[in-house]
C-alpha cells in the first residue's frame, strides 16, 4: 500500500492516539478489572497504528492505545483498544 | 417437579456428517422408491419404513419401541450410486480447491508462511476475536494460497477453478466431476487445514461430496390422510421418491456399463434431486415442482424468512396467558390502566401461592368455581385450576369445587382469574421502541374490547379503526415487580429518543383545553360543577362575581389540577411568532404564564399538554416524577373532556364555507395563474424565455410554472383562510394542534394545487401528454396536473385522476418504507440484543467483550436528558434568577428558537407522514387498521 504524506491524526475529526506503556496498561486493565482480550480491538493496519508506529517504533499486536475522543455531552471521553494483528481483509 | 439446570451446557458445535456417521445413526438404509404396498403398509427399507419413526397413532416404533409422541423418530440413509455435491457447502469447496495443489492435495504455501498464519490464529485465540475475525482470517489465509501457481511441495503447476453456478467445478473450462473433486479434497492432508479454518477432528473436506444421504425421520415429514382415504405426503418425501428413483437408474445404467453420455445425464439429474432437496430456491436451476406447480418447501425452505422455522417458531413462539382483541378508548381509566373484558378475564390466570395468611381468601374463591356468579352486578373472580404441592393439577368445576375448597392447604398454587390491579404487558405491533410494549394494571370491565387512556395511543401509534392490541399475563413476582418499576406506562411518558413526553394529550383533549382556557372563558357554578366533576381536586377556588352572579374563569380551573409550586413561561402553538411579541397582552392570547401554580395568562394547547410537544407535561415529569405527571394526565383527560363537553364541539363540511364573494376571488386568482403559465410556455415555444442560471430551458419553465401555481395555491388559501375566523371549529383544532393543520382546510376551502410525481408536475401517461383530453405537447397546467378545485368543490374527472396519480406515489412509498426500515430494524437489533449494562458502568456482550467503557460514552440516560443534554442550564438559571425578566426574555428566546427547530422538523417529517396515510378506512375489516 502506498503511503500517503497526510498525517491522518492531526486532521481534526481523528481523535488522539496514544500508545501506553506496559506498566500503564496493566494498571488500566486492574483499574477496570478485565483482561486484554476484553477490550475493544484495533487492527495494527489502521491509519492511526501506522503513523504511531512511526514515533514509537514497531507496535506488536497486545498492546494497547489510548484514545481521548472529544464528546458534546461528556466532554471528552477516553477509550482503550487492543492492537491485534494487521494482516486481515474484510 | 424438575426445577433448575439439571445440564450445563458448555458450548455448542455445529460440523459436517461423514457418510460413516450418516450411515452409523440410519436405522434403515433406503433402497426402494415405493412408499406403501397395496395394503397400505409401509414397505421395509422405503421411505415410510416403520424404522423411521411412528406417526399413526397405536403403532409402536420398529426401532425404539414406544409410541407415537414418546418415539423421537430415527433417521435412515440412501446410499447414493455416485457422489454429489451438497449446494450448502460449494462456496468452501471451491475455496479449498482454489488454495490446495491439485496433485498432491498441499495448501499452496511454503512452511515460513504457513507458519506465520498459524501465529496469527494463536494471537487471536490470545487476544479474543469474535467468529466473525475467524471466519476472516480463513478468508484470508485462503486467497493468499490461491495467488500461488505453482506447488511450494511438488512443482505441479495449477490449473484455474471457477464454478459454474449453483454446482458445477470446472478447471480451466474443463468440468470436474463431483467424484473428482471429492478425490482432490480427499489428498488435502489434516495438517493443513486448521490454517483453512476446519477442524481436521471434526470434519473432513471430501465430506462436503455427498455419498451417503441422511433420510430424516418420518415424523419430520408425516404423511397426511385425506378425508378421500387417500394419502398425501410431505414435500420432503416427495423430493426423497425423486432422489431414490434416479438414484437406482444411475446404479443400474452403471452396472450395466451404459454409455458414458447417459450415466453423466443421470448423474446430473442425481445432483439436480439433491441439490433441490437441500434447497429448492437455488438460483440458476428450475425449482422443483408439484403436479399442480406449486414449487415444493424442501430443506431451506422450511428454515428462511418469516415462516420459517427461525422466525415464525423460534425467534417468535406463541405463548400461554395471552390474549388479542380490538381496542378501544376510555378517557375515565388512568394512563396506567388498561381494561380487559370479563370473558378474557375468565381465561387469563394468575398463580398465587396459598399462604396461612391468604388461605381462608383463596379457599372463598375456590368455593366460588370457574364462573362465579356476579355480587352486586360486579366481577367477582373465580379459580381455573388448583395445584396440589405434588404438582397435580386440578380442574375446578361447578361439582368439585367445594370439595377442592376444603382440601385447599398451605403449600398449593391456585390459579385464579384476572382482577383489577393485576398486572400485565399491553402490547401493540409493530413493536418498534420500547414504548410499544408497556405495562399496565388491570380494570375488568364488560364488553369485549381493550380499553385505555387515549394519552396512551402515540407510543403504541394506535388509534381505534379496528386496530387489535396483545395482553400478556405476567406470572410471577419478579416478573411483576420488574414491570411496575421498568416497564409502567408512567414510566414512559418522556421518550428515549428525544428527551420530550411521548404520552400526552391528543385530539379532542387539546380541544378541550383550548376552549377551557383561550381567552379565559367564564363558567358558572353548574358547568364549573360538571367539568369539575371527575378532575381530582381539593375544593374550589374563590369565584369571580360578577352581577351578583359567581363564575369560575377557565385558568382558575386548569390551575386546578397543576402542581402547587409550578412555574414556566412558553408561547403556545397559537402563537404566530409576532415580529414583536406583546408577551402578556398578546392579541392572541398565545404567551403562556404560569406562576405559583397559577396560570396567569396564555392558552394550553399542543404546545403545553400534546404528546412529543407539551412543555407543562415535561417539565412535571422532570420536576416532579411519573407520579405526578400520571396524575396530571390523568386529571388534564377529565378536565378536557369536561370543558369539551360543556361547550359542545362538532366540526362538519360546512365549516369550510366561504362566502360568495371569497370563491370568486379565489376563482380569479386561479385562472390568472393559469394564464400567466401559457404565457410562461408561449414564451418558451417563441424562445424568448429567459433562461434562469444553471438550468435548461426546460428546467427554467418547469421552475417557473411551479413557482406561479404555488404561489396560486397559497393566495387561494389566505383568501379562504380569511373568511375562517377563531369560532370555526376547524380552525381551533388546526390552530391548537389538536388535529389537522391550515393546509389542510386551505386545501378544503380554497384550492388543492399541484399534484407531483417524484417532485415534478405529472408527464407520464400517454405519449407526449397525460391524457388523451389534451393535446399532445400541452405543457399548460391544467394538462399537467394542477388541480383547480378544493375538496370541497369537488374535482374535474382528469383532476380526479391527477390527484389519484399523486395519490398513489405516497402509498408506494410508504409501503417501501415501511419493508425496508423494517429490515434495517431486524439487522439493527440482532447487533444490539445481546449488549447490556454491567453494573460498573460498561457496556457488554455476552462474552464479556467491552463495547463501550461508560453507556453511551457520557452514561445520560436519554429519557432523562433535556433534549439530548445532560443538564438543562437555562431551566436552572430561571429559577434561580426568578422574575428577572429581562434574563427570564432572553432564555426564552434561546430556547424556543433552538427547541423549535427540533420540534419543528420532528413534526414536519410526522405530518408529512400521516398525510400520506390513506385515511378512509372506516374500520373493521381485516387488516385495515
Ligand atoms: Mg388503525
Ligand atoms: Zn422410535
Ligand atoms: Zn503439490
Ligand atoms: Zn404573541
Amino acid at each position: 500500500m502506498v503511503e500517503s504524506d497526510l498525517n491522518v491524526l492531526e486532521h481534526d475529526l481523528v481523535p488522539e492516539h496514544s500508545l501506553l506503556s506496559e506498566q500503564e496498561a496493566e494498571k488500566i486493565l486492574a483499574d477496570l478489572k478485565i483482561t486484554r482480550d476484553q477490550l475493544p480491538k484495533i487492527r495494527r493496519d489502521d491509519a492511526c497504528i501506522r503513523l504511531l508506529e512511526r514515533i514509537e517504533g514497531p507496535i506488536h499486536p497486545g498492546r494497547i492505545i489510548q484514545i481521548r475522543r472529544k464528546s458534546d455531552t461528556a466532554e471528552e471521553f477516553i477509550v482503550y483498544r487492543l492492537v491485534i494483528s494487521k494482516e486481515l481483509k474484510g | 417437579m424438575m426445577r433448575g439446570v439439571s445440564k450445563r451446557i458448555g458450548s455448542i458445535k455445529f460440523s459436517t456428517l461423514s457418510p460413516d456417521e450418516v450411515r452409523k445413526m440410519s436405522a434403515t438404509k433406503v433402497i426402494t422408491a415405493d412408499t406403501y404396498d397395496d395394503d397400505g403398509f409401509p414397505i421395509d427399507m422405503g421411505l415410510m419404513d416403520p424404522h423411521l419413526g411412528v406417526i399413526e397413532p397405536g403403532l409402536r416404533c420398529k426401532t425404539c419401541g414406544n409410541k407415537v409422541d414418546e418415539c423421537p423418530g430415527h433417521f435412515g440413509h440412501i446410499d447414493l450410486a455416485m457422489p454429489v455435491i451438497h449446494v450448502g457447502l460449494v462456496k468452501e469447496i471451491k475455496k479449498l480447491l482454489q488454495s490446495t495443489c491439485k496433485t498432491c492435495g498441499h495448501l499452496l504455501m511454503t512452511k515460513e508462511e504457513a507458519q506465520r498464519k498459524a501465529q496469527e490464529w494463536a494471537d487471536m485465540d490470545d487476544l479474543g476475536g469474535d467468529a466473525i475475525d475467524y471466519r476472516l482470517l480463513a478468508k484470508g489465509t485462503a486467497k493468499d494460497a490461491s495467488k500461488n501457481t505453482i506447488c511450494p511441495y511438488c512443482g505441479q503447476e495449477q490449473g484455474k477453478i471457477t464454478l459454474d453456478k449453483p454446482t458445477t467445478f470446472r478447471e480451466d473450462g474443463h468440468k470436474l466431476t463431483p467424484k473428482e473433486v471429492r478425490e482432490r479434497l480427499e489428498r488435502i492432508p489434516d495438517e493443513d487445514l486448521p490454517p483453512l479454518g476446519i477442524d481436521p477432528n471434526s470434519c473432513r473436506p471430501e465430506w462436503m461430496v455427498l455419498t451417503a444421504l441422511a433420510v430424516p425421520p418420518v415424523t419430520v415429514r408425516p404423511s397426511i390422510t385425506l378425508e378421500s382415504g387417500d394419502r398425501s405426503e410431505d414435500d420432503l418425501t416427495h423430493k426423497l421418491v425423486d432422489v431414490l428413483r434416479i438414484n437406482q437408474r444411475l446404479r443400474e445404467n452403471r452396472d450395466a456399463g451404459a454409455p458414458q453420455l447417459i450415466v453423466e445425464d443421470l448423474w446430473e439429474l442425481l445432483q439436480y434431486h439433491v441439490t433441490t432437496y437441500f434447497d429448492n430456491q437455488t438460483s440458476g436451476i428450475p425449482p422443483a415442482r408439484h403436479r399442480s406447480g406449486r414449487p415444493l418447501k424442501t430443506l431451506v425452505q422450511r428454515l428462511k424468512g418469516k415462516e420459517g422455522r427461525f422466525r415464525s417458531n423460534l425467534s417468535g413462539k406463541r405463548v400461554n396467558f395471552s390474549a388479542r382483541t380490538v381496542i378501544s378508548p376510555d378517557p375515565s381509566l388512568s394512563i396506567n390502566e388498561v381494561g380487559v373484558p370479563e370473558e378474557a378475564a375468565r381465561e387469563l390466570t394468575v398463580p398465587v401461592h396459598v399462604t396461612k395468611s391468604n388461605l381462608e381468601f383463596l379457599r372463598n374463591m375456590v368455593k366460588g368455581g370457574a364462573n362465579p356468579p356476579r355480587v352486586d352486578d360486579r366481577y367477582v373472580p373465580g379459580v381455573n385450576y388448583v395445584i396440589r404441592s405434588d404438582g397435580r393439577r386440578m380442574k375446578v368445576t361447578d361439582r368439585n369445587a367445594e370439595s377442592i375448597a376444603e382440601g385447599l392447604e398451605v403449600g398449593y398454587i391456585v390459579e385464579r382469574h384476572l382482577m383489577d390491579k393485576d398486572v400485565v404487558l399491553f402490547n401493540r405491533q409493530p413493536s418498534l421502541h420500547r414504548m410499544s410494549m408497556m405495562a399496565h394494571t388491570v380494570r375488568v370491565m364488560p364488553w369485549k374490547t381493550f380499553r385505555f387512556n387515549l394519552c396512551v395511543c402515540p407510543p403504541y401509534n394506535a388509534d381505534f379503526d379496528g386496530d387489535e392490541m396483545n395482553l400478556h399475563v405476567l406470572q410471577s413476582d419478579e416478573a411483576r415487580a420488574e414491570a411496575m418499576i421498568l416497564m409502567r406506562v408512567q414510566e414512559h411518558i418522556l421518550s428515549p429518543r428525544f428527551g420530550g413526553p411521548v404520552i400526552g394529550a391528543i385530539h379532542d383533549h387539546i380541544t378541550g383545553t383550548f376552549l377551557l382556557t383561550h381567552m379565559n372563558p367564564r363558567f358558572d357554578k353548574k358547568e364549573t360543577l360538571s367539568i369539575l366533576s371527575k378532575v381530582k381536586h381539593d375544593e374550589l377556588p374563590a369565584p369571580v362575581v360578577v352581577d351578583g352572579k359567581e363564575y369560575w374563569t377557565g385558568h382558575q380551573l386548569f390551575s386546578l389540577v397543576l402542581p402547587e409550586d409550578f412555574h414556566i413561561t412558553f408561547k403556545a402553538s397559537i402563537c404566530r411568532n409576532c415580529a414583536v411579541c406583546k408577551k402578556e397582552d398578546c392579541d392572541l392570547d398565545a404567551y403562556v404564564k404560569i406562576r405559583k401554580g397559577k396560570l396567569i395568562t396564555g392558552t394550553i394547547d399542543e404546545k403545553a399538554i400534546g404528546s412529543f410537544k407539551g412543555k407543562i407535561l415535561d417539565k412535571i415529569t422532570r420536576d416532579y416524577g411519573a407520579d405526578a405527571s400520571r396524575e396530571f394526565l390523568d386529571n388534564v383527560t377529565k378536565l378536557a373532556i369536561g370543558a369539551i363537553m360543556v361547550h359542545g364541539f362538532t366540526t362538519g363540511i360546512d365549516d369550510e364555507d366561504i362566502p360568495e364573494e371569497a370563491s370568486i376571488q379565489i376563482k380569479e386568482v386561479l385562472t390568472d395563474a393559469v394564464r400567466r403559465v401559457s404565457e410562461f410556455v408561449q414564451a418558451y415555444r417563441e424562445g424568448i424565455l429567459e433562461q434562469l442560471p444553471g438550468r435548461s430551458l426546460d428546467e427554467t419553465l418547469e421552475v417557473e410554472v411551479m413557482k406561479v401555481l404555488g404561489r396560486a395555491r397559497d393566495e387561494a388559501g389566505q383568501i379562504a383562510g380569511r373568511h375562517l375566523g377563531m369560532e370555526n371549529s376547524a380552525v381551533i383544532m388546526a390552530r391548537s394542534g389538536a388535529r389537522g393543520s391550515m393546509l389542510n382546510l386551505s386545501q378544503m376551502a380554497g384550492c388543492i394545487g399541484q399534484q407531483a410525481v417524484r417532485g415534478e408536475r405529472l408527464s407520464r401517461g400517454y405519449w407526449n401528454r397525460t391524457l388523451p383530453h389534451f393535446k399532445k405537447g400541452d405543457l399548460g397546467a391544467e394538462a399537467k396536473g394542477f388541480v383547480q378545485n378544493s375538496y370541497k368543490s369537488g374535482l374535474t374527472p382528469t383532476e380526479f385522476f391527477f390527484h389519484s396519480m399523486g395519490g398513489r406515489e405516497g402509498l408506494v412509498d410508504t409501503a417501501v418504507r415501511t419493508s425496508r426500515s423494517g429490515y434495517m430494524q431486524r439487522r439493527l437489533i440482532s447487533a444490539l440484543e445481546d449488549l447490556k449494562l454491567k453494573q460498573d458502568g460498561t457496556v457488554r456482550n455476552t462474552a464479556d467483550i467491552i463495547v463501550q467503557l461508560r453507556y453511551g460514552e457520557d452514561g445520560v440516560d436519554p429519557c432523562r436528558s433535556v433534549q439530548g443534554d445532560a443538564v438543562d442550564v437555562d431551566d436552572i438559571l430561571s429559577e434561580v434568577l426568578g422574575e428577572d425578566a429581562e434574563a427570564l426574555a432572553r432564555i426564552e428566546e434561546k430556547k424556543l428558537s433552538g427547541y423549535a427547530t427540533i420540534e419543528k422538523d420532528l413534526m414536519e417529517t410526522m405530518e408529512e407522514e400521516e398525510a400520506e396515510e390513506p385515511e378512509y378506512d372506516a374500520g373493521g375489516g381485516g387488516g385495515d387498521d
